[in-house]
């Protein structure tokens, strides 16, 4: 019908989700001692024994594989934090919490690789669990009132897994709701005899050329 | 982008031009208060993948990038001996990231051509969008794609239905190029307000663009926004 092609796969693929959380910021405390890494991508360090220092994410679990530093869980993915962010959740349907635009990949890249630094590490990740399938819940439902009338949609403090997730269909859906919207107007225009012909009269209207299929 | 390599300029653009191992002037810059060419290049990927059709070429960060990834290998190459294990891996890791985010976007741009390549070439607007091996890739491209469309199909058919443009002879327009559909909708941010910005001819429907938050709208009408930098697509 609307779309173009078969199902297509979301735009971006969760390694290249991953890829990008990956250059977050996260405190790690070093129990080596490294001069200052001049990189491309910034100079990090120096590193001292238990002087806590801000490195990227991937360089955080570059050296937490070689077990030569322990990572500072983030302010946000304490049990506290967190209980209060599911809390304010449900508590409010219409709305997301603020979280980290990364947030689903950043706790699981240090779920998976730094899993001993948290203290209450399950009840973190059931935590998280759960905020995100109430904040799903909440896209879902948002979804819902997308109509012929939506022509902006604001999504405050969504984050980018979910960005990622929702994308293809809420794409394909306003795309349509925009096309049969403008279909409505060609009927209207009497101007148009064939209905295979393309209307190359007015710019307002969008062209239509056939697509293989 | 308009700042050429920059350390002339003392700005970072420069760096990784392999005096930045001691240099002190460069380490004054912080990474946090100015983007770097990692930062620049991940959201111009992050542009090119979500606009439905092939954007600006990004030479001279391009050139940069390139730059700054064979200074790299070559202090890695220098400093292997005395670099231990862990560092070697970490500068290794550093280089490799910026390589799979240049691989990355280049990519993109080519399976853009790939699939619009009839209708780049012939529009001039978009043709110069393309690098010069850009251009060389997608005339090549055309040339292959015809001389298959001849030879599989094409050539086998009437006159009238020969043209890899067009449908039959009859059609008035050429209705068999495919082009990127602008009315798909983008999912986009602003670091500044924008202000009230509208989104058809008409001014029935606007948006009040507030920093940071994420907005889901037609790219047609925000595609100059992109182009000036006023808004990254995500």
């Amino acid at each position: 019908m609307a779309g173009q092609g078969a199902s297509e796969p979301a735009l971006f693929t969760e390694l290249e989700v991953e890829f990008m959380a990956e250059d977050e910021s996260i405190n790690i405390v070093p129990n080596v001692r490294m001069d200052t890494l001049n990189m491309i991508c910034g100079d990090y360090g120096p590193f001292r024994p238990q002087i806590p220092v801000t490195v990227p994410l991937w360089l955080g679990i570059a050296m937490k594989k070689r077990s030569k530093c322990r990572i500072q869980p983030p302010d946000w993915m304490s049990v506290e934090r967190l209980s209060e962010v599911l809390e304010m959740e449900r508590e409010a349907p219409r709305e997301f919490q603020p979280l980290p635009f990364h947030y689903v990949e950043i706790a699981k890249l240090l779920l998976d690789n730094a899993r001993e630094d948290f203290e209450n590490n399950y009840m973190v990740q059931s935590l998280l669990e759960d905020i995100k399938d109430v904040r799903w819940d909440k896209v879902e439902k948002g979804l819902k009132n997308l109509s012929g009338r939506t022509h902006a949609v604001k999504l405050k403090n969504i984050s980018a897994m979910e960005v990622n997730r929702m994308r293809t269909f809420t794409v394909r859906a306003l795309q349509s709701f925009f096309k049969h919207d403008n279909d409505d107007m060609m009927k209207q225009t009497p101007t148009d005899s064939d209905s295979q012909s393309t209307p190359s009269s007015s710019d307002r209207l969008p062209r239509r050329t056939l697509r293989p299929r | 982008m308009d700042s050429g390599n920059g350390s002339e300029d003392g700005t970072p653009w420069g760096r990784g031009d392999g005096q930045g191992d001691d240099d002190d002037i460069n380490r004054d810059w912080g990474h946090k208060d100015i983007p770097n060419d990692v930062e620049v290049l991940k959201r111009v990927w992050r542009n090119e993948k979500s606009a439905p059709e092939i954007l600006a070429y990004e030479s001279l960060l391009v050139e940069r990038v390139q730059e700054q990834i064979a200074n790299m290998e070559e202090n890695i190459l220098a400093a292997a001996e005395s670099l231990d294990d862990m560092m070697l891996s970490i500068f290794e890791m550093d280089v490799n990231r910026l390589m799979f985010l240049l691989r990355a976007y280049l990519r993109v741009r080519l399976s853009k051509i790939d699939k619009f390549a009839l209708h780049i070439m012939r529009t001039a607007d978009l043709w110069d969008r393309l690098s010069p091996q850009e251009q060389e890739y997608a005339s090549k491209f055309v040339d292959v794609l015809s001389k298959h469309m001849h030879d599989s199909v094409l050539g086998k058919l009437e006159k009238a239905y020969e043209s890899m443009m067009k449908q039959a002879a009859s059609s008035e327009e050429n209705d068999m190029i495919v082009e990127p559909n602008l009315d798909t909708y983008v999912f986009c941010r602003s670091k500044t307000a924008l202000g009230t910005f509208q989104l058809d001819d008409k001014g029935d429907e606007t948006v009040d663009m507030m920093p940071n938050d994420l907005y889901i709208l037609r790219y047609r009408p925000v595609r100059n926004l992109i182009e000036t930098d006023r808004i990254e697509l995500v």
